[in-house]
């Protein structure tokens, strides 16, 4: 059974960080917008993003992280009652 | 203390059963298959308390072992040759993931053609990645050897592999005597292992990461800075096990006859044992000649190189190994270190032999050594390079 | 109104953190998001030369919320295999080892270490995710590669049959084979908790449209996932107890005239845009081929 004595030199051991690859929002050129009175709460959106950054709540809806979302359009596809749209980014 | 007379590789399976190890993942291939099939029949005996994991391949068997060591378990592998040519690539993945494991290597010639007998090149291949590389003389010191590996490598101050190198069949598989100590005895000295983290899902933890180009060299650099400490550790470990159970080798190197010696050898591995025997009789013949035993080429002992070799009137550094289209590796190390504290080098002379596993006897040592220091007394200085072969 | 599916577990919100560096539409991070749901962040990845080793980002941060050690190419496996047993040793039960490996890590260069471990039943889970190509390295084939695809180093579309990693583990005798697709996420979750409550090796097959080297929209990574599916080119199935245990999503395609039209898969992807028409045939022979030896299995 090994005892940890930290070590006192630098290695390549890494902790969970959001945002490695920094503000991955800026990835986007098209953007998905929810339209709340649309969505039934179904979670596929957020069972899809491939980015985790959609949380949906069983009384409000879908909402997104625009910090980190690529704007890849999986959310909108996967929706049933098509309340995402995907619009072009400003 | 029990006395036992082994071979070399059942030394080597003795030594890691008497420090526990807890996961054994190794490959057999001539000539180490004797340590595996040891360690199997320890553990299927109920004498050694470990996994072994079968596995399939040299590159695996270091892939698992560390996946052991990661894991937080003692962790233990052998090789030769090609299987430690094999597993190359692990070889330095680990050493620079600073985990603590320990190696033996049976040396044998690496091919085209095939070779099964005693030379270096498989060892120095090793030179390079960052493992602490020790090699023995005797079966004696194969076992405290390896014994001592562990303690090293799992020493805060250096937290980095060890690999204890030993001839092929020249102790491998030649029977010597062996004092081993008592198994409480050793369990106090060696204690249970220590490690600087381990990825057991206790805390989420991410080994090997990409790494950018400045993270990267910080962590090499670190890794050097580790290699400087084990030479302190290594003196320790030698002199502590010394006070425990009666044998000190003193430290990096070993020294015969070094004190009152004019002239001076290099050499590692069992045949200094040969090379001893010429040094006695050139001795009686009032030769001034003293012998360096490389104990650990890695951290290389620079400092004890220089204190003794310092102002000698002439060095031959033998070795059983060559580095293709330059010199041994020893002499290279050897010199290359020497150039760190002097601008004045005395005369040094490499001598290959014995690579393919050639048998080398101390008639050749002696003779080899006497012309030298014949030569270089009477003013004329000898070929710095001569691969000495003899059929 | 279409009925609620219930959603998977909270875990999957917190072990794939945001910001990581894949592929916009990218099929790695939705399975990765499905274990942990099953796993949390109670797991030990064990990930040799893939996309992954960089989707999750540069030290000294991890955009995974569990443990990872990187390994070598060749030995995700024999990693796997050594964790595995030191955690044994120790008696540390309570975290799943997973060695996650791509198409290439897991049938060409890992073929040996995979075999090995499968070999000697080490218990752990491997899971090959398949994206049908070297993707890491800029899109060069893999024995994964399906006939008639472009890649790299196969311009003119590869030759050879696509290799069925699946079926060499069955062959193996392994307790637990399954194939799944990111495109099925709670059949894959399912999956997932079964193989975790079996003893011994377990191997799943994940198929993961890649829409960088597979040419598609990013948008379509479920839809290629879902219509593989459909057109019966991916059988999603279990096998253990000696025989094929079909899946609910591939149940259908059983009757080949439920199955979709494959030009309706190929059509999508740009890497088939070239494909000739023997080709097509030949992926169609080897549906056929796929669908009789699941008949005679389950």
């Amino acid at each position: 059974m090994a005892e940890i004595v930290p070590i006192q030199y630098k290695v390549p051991i890494a902790k969970p960080k959001v945002g490695v690859a920094g503000k991955t929002g800026s990835w986007r050129w098209i953007k998905p917008i929810v339209d709340n009175n649309k969505c039934v709460k179904c979670f596929q959106c957020e069972i899809y993003c491939p980015d985790n950054t959609i949380t949906v709540d069983p009384e409000k809806g879908a909402t997104i992280d625009y910090q980190y979302c690529k704007g890849c359009g999986i959310c909108a596809e996967v929706c049933p009652v098509k309340a995402i749209t995907m619009v072009k980014e400003a | 203390m029990p006395k036992v007379v082994l071979t070399g590789n059942y030394t080597v399976a003795l030594a890691a059963k008497m420090a526990r190890v807890e996961v054994v993942a190794a490959y057999p291939i001539t000539p180490q298959t004797s340590i595996v099939e040891k360690l199997a029949e320890y553990i299927d005996k109920g004498e050694l308390d470990a996994i072994m994991i079968r596995v399939e391949s040299e590159h695996s068997a270091l892939a698992a072992t560390f996946g052991a060591a990661v894991a937080g378990a003692r962790a233990f592998t052998a090789t030769s040759s090609h299987g430690l040519l094999y597993m190359h690539e692990w070889v330095h993945w680990v050493s620079r993931a600073r985990i603590p494991v320990v190696m033996a290597i049976v040396t044998r010639t690496i091919g085209t053609p095939w070779n099964i007998w005693s030379s270096y090149e498989d060892f120095f291949g090793q030179r390079d990645t960052g493992w602490i590389l020790g090699f023995a003389m005797d079966n004696q010191e194969v076992f405290d050897m390896t014994i001592q590996a562990f303690k090293i490598s799992e020493d805060p101050r250096v937290y980095l592999p060890v690999l204890i190198g030993l001839d092929a069949f020249t102790l491998s598989h030649t029977t010597m005597p062996v004092d081993t100590p008592e198994q409480e005895e050793l369990d106090k000295w060696l204690g249970p292992r220590r490690q600087g983290y381990v990825v057991d899902g206790s805390e989420p933890l991410a080994l090997g990461n990409l790494a950018w180009p400045e993270d990267s060299e910080e962590f090499f650099m670190d890794l050097q800075r580790g290699m400087e400490e084990a030479k302190k550790v290594i003196r320790e470990v030698d002199e502590s096990y010394g006070k425990a159970f009666g044998r000190k080798y003193g430290g990096l190197v070993y020294r015969y006859h070094c004190e009152d010696a004019k002239y001076h050898v290099v050499a590692m591995g069992a045949w200094s044992g040969d090379l001893m025997e010429a040094v006695n009789v050139l001795r009686e013949e009032g030769y001034p000649i003293g012998l360096i035993r490389m104990r650990f080429i890695r951290p290389f002992p620079d400092e004890e190189i220089y204190g003794i070799l310092n102002g000698s009137k002439g060095v031959i550094v033998f070795d059983r190994a060559i580095s293709f289209g330059s010199l041994g590796p020893l002499y290279l190390d050897v010199a290359a270190n020497l150039t760190k504290y002097t601008r004045k080098l005395p005369y040094m002379r490499n001598i290959i032999a014995g690579v393919g596993g050639v048998n080398v006897t101390h008639k050749d040592f002696y003779e080899l050594i006497k012309t030298t220091i014949d030569d270089l007394e009477k003013g004329v200085e000898p070929p710095v390079f001569t691969w000495y072969h003899r059929r | 109104m279409a009925r609620p599916i219930p959603p998977l577990p909270r875990d999957m919100r917190n072990t794939v953190l945001p910001g990581h560096a894949a592929c916009h539409g990218c099929p790695i991070t939705i399975g990765l998001k499905v274990v942990g749901a099953a796993f949390g962040n109670k797991v030990i990845l064990v990930i040799p030369a893939c996309c992954t080793s960089v989707v999750v980002g540069a030290w000294p941060g991890n955009a995974f919320n569990g443990s990872i050690v990187h390994v070598a190419f060749a030995s995700a496996a024999a990693v796997a295999s050594g964790i595995t047993e030191g955690l044994r040793k120790r008696g540390v039960k309570d975290v799943q080892v997973i060695a996650w490996a791509g198409d290439g890590g897991t049938a060409d260069i890992g073929m040996a270490s995979l075999s090995g471990a499968a070999e000697r039943n080490n218990d752990f889970i491997y899971i090959m995710y398949d994206n049908e190509a070297y993707m890491n390295t800029g899109i060069q084939r893999s024995s994964a590669t399906p006939p008639g695809a472009w890649t790299t180093t196969t311009p003119l579309g590869k030759l050879e049959p696509k290799k069925d990693v699946a079926r060499i583990m069955i062959a193996h005798g392994v307790p637990y084979v399954a194939t799944a697709s990111v495109g099925y996420p709670h059949d894959f979750y399912a999956k997932l908790k079964k193989a975790a409550r079996i003893r011994g090796f377990k191997f799943i097959y994940l198929h993961a449209p890649c829409p960088t080297g597979w040419r598609f929209d990013p948008a379509h990574t479920v839809k290629i996932a879902k219509l593989a599916v459909e057109t019966g080119l991916v059988v999603l199935y279990e096998y253990y107890d000696g025989r094929i245990h079909l899946s609910g999503p591939s149940r259908p395609y059983l009757d080949k005239s439920k199955r979709r039209p494959i030009e309706e898969y190929l059509k999508l992807q740009g890497r088939f845009k070239k494909i000739r028409d023997k080709d097509v045939k030949a992926i169609e022979k080897y549906i056929n081929d796929m669908w009789e030896w699941i008949k005679k299995h389950i």
